[in-house]
């Protein structure tokens, strides 16, 4: 995926609180590409062993370099999958776009053994400490750094905090189906749904999402930029206020 | 040096592409941290203010009728895409901070959002026919969710500092972090020199 990493040159803050400190980015490093799995016909997930255990936070992001002999680069910034768990890897979920210069190249070169090189973790508004109600409304890649925080939620024991909804087009689309099961998760379908699902195909509406949540719940909608805009209106229609609703969008990138 | 076995170069690097941006051609991605305000032309406003002889404030009819001028070239996001040869129209900030006359002690500025947004800029970064608020992009309006119906243009510097839905400038003394800067990212944001986080 490619969560365009943060700075919009500008963005909606209603109110600007003082963030606590993140962890943030050391310098250029080597990442071994440990293991690579399919998520959908488009989309893999690289796990990256970096030399120490990286310190980061669900819903930063890491910037992947390629470097060619002549000393070209190429780089892109890919929201981490995983949760920090003290091991020394990342997972990076990359969808190949089709002329994408670094995504075909990790989808279509890359393997198992292969060194790239990673700076991060980036980012200090679109996170979850893992203390806090969240809702987690993501479409299609924006599932990723949502993912994330899920994990974390689930790693810690702490599954009560969160609830995810994630909207694709199809059960061909989706991201981590494996893990998407549960009270904590929804899966909404635009175009296609599985046989026996009683939901029609739809965008994500106000009844999709969670009729009751703590007062103090914040939520974090990632997704293209129409996405993002629909899944707001509905997050404040289910009561959410708009100072409580973090948004990553993100475009294309190669 | 390291290289990426397999990886190379797909022909000469455009020159006006910054070390690690690359050329996002025709798109233009949207990226904002929470919702896309409506900001109808009859209530903006503009207006500068802090260490100024004179606080000035537009209207949007007021700012429109001021000499305007065109940006041609290009920008780039931290987040590594540029865009090139593009051409955005408005009024140069010189003449905005001409009419409101600076103090001598002015050395920042704080550029301000209607929506609360900030972020800092050297009051150099900001004169000298190198920043313009802009309401038009290749010869039609703004889109609201580039920041219409007008933003800052600081195209030298990285993206960010290019406030959307701008609603003034407050002339400092002295640095003052705004919102991205204060969430990690560098108070300068040179992009030829790669200031992407801060200490870069």
């Amino acid at each position: 995926m490619t969560t365009e990493a943060i700075p919009g040159s500008s963005s909606a803050i209603r109110v600007i609180d003082q963030p606590a400190p993140v962890p943030r980015p050391g310098k250029w490093q080597k990442a071994a590409v440990v293991e690579i799995r399919a998520e959908t016909s488009t989309a893999k997930t690289f796990r990256l062993r970096l030399g120490g255990a990286p310190d980061y936070l669900p819903g930063q992001h890491f910037i992947l370099r390629l470097t060619a002999p002549d000393g070209y680069t190429a780089s892109r910034s890919y929201s981490v999958a995983s949760a920090p768990d003290g091991s020394n890897d990342i997972e990076l979920t990359v969808e190949r776009l089709a002329g994408g210069e670094v995504s075909t190249f990790l989808h279509d070169e890359v393997v198992p053994g292969d060194e790239l090189e990673v700076r991060g973790p980036i980012g200090g508004w679109f996170v979850w400490r893992g203390d806090t109600p969240a809702l987690l409304v993501g479409g299609g890649s924006g599932l990723v750094p949502l993912m994330a925080m899920l994990r974390l939620a689930r790693r810690t024991g702490r599954s009560d905090l969160v609830h995810l909804v994630v909207s694709v087009r199809g059960p061909d689309d989706l991201y981590y189906a494996a893990e998407l099961s549960g009270p904590q998760t929804d899966v909404l379908y635009t175009r296609h749904v599985p046989e026996g699902w009683t939901r029609p195909p739809s965008r994500l509406r106000v009844e999709d999402l969670p009729s009751s949540m703590a007062p103090t719940t914040t939520a974090y909608v990632c997704g293209s930029s129409s996405f993002s805009d629909a899944a707001t209106d509905a997050i404040l229609g289910a009561g959410v206020p708009e100072d409580r609703i973090r948004v990553e969008r993100f475009g294309p990138t190669g | 040096m390291n290289f990426t076995r397999g990886f190379r170069s797909r022909g000469p690097r455009d020159p006006r592409l910054p070390p690690g941006q690359y050329d996002v051609g025709s798109d233009w991605p949207v990226l904002t941290a929470e919702t896309t305000p409506l900001v109808p032309t009859e209530n903006w406003t503009f207006s500068v203010q802090g260490l100024v002889e004179q606080p000035s404030m537009w209207s949007w009819d007021e700012i429109k009728a001021l000499p305007d001028s065109t940006y041609s070239g290009d920008i780039h996001c931290v987040t590594t895409w540029s865009k090139l040869g593009i051409a955005f129209r408005g009024v140069s900030v010189d003449i905005l901070l001409s009419a409101a006359r600076p103090l001598a002690s002015a050395s920042h500025v704080l550029a301000t959002s209607h929506t609360g947004y900030t972020t800092n800029l050297p009051l150099s970064d900001v004169t000298g026919g190198r920043a313009w608020v802009v309401w038009e992009y290749e010869g039609q309006p703004l889109e609201r969710e580039h920041g219409g119906p007008a933003r800052l243009l600081v195209p030298h510097l990285y993206f960010w500092k290019s406030a959307k839905w701008v609603s003034g400038l407050q002339v400092l003394d002295h640095d003052e972090p705004g919102f991205w800067e204060r969430n990690g990212y560098d108070d300068r944001g040179d992009p030829w020199l790669e200031q992407r986080y801060q200490g870069d």
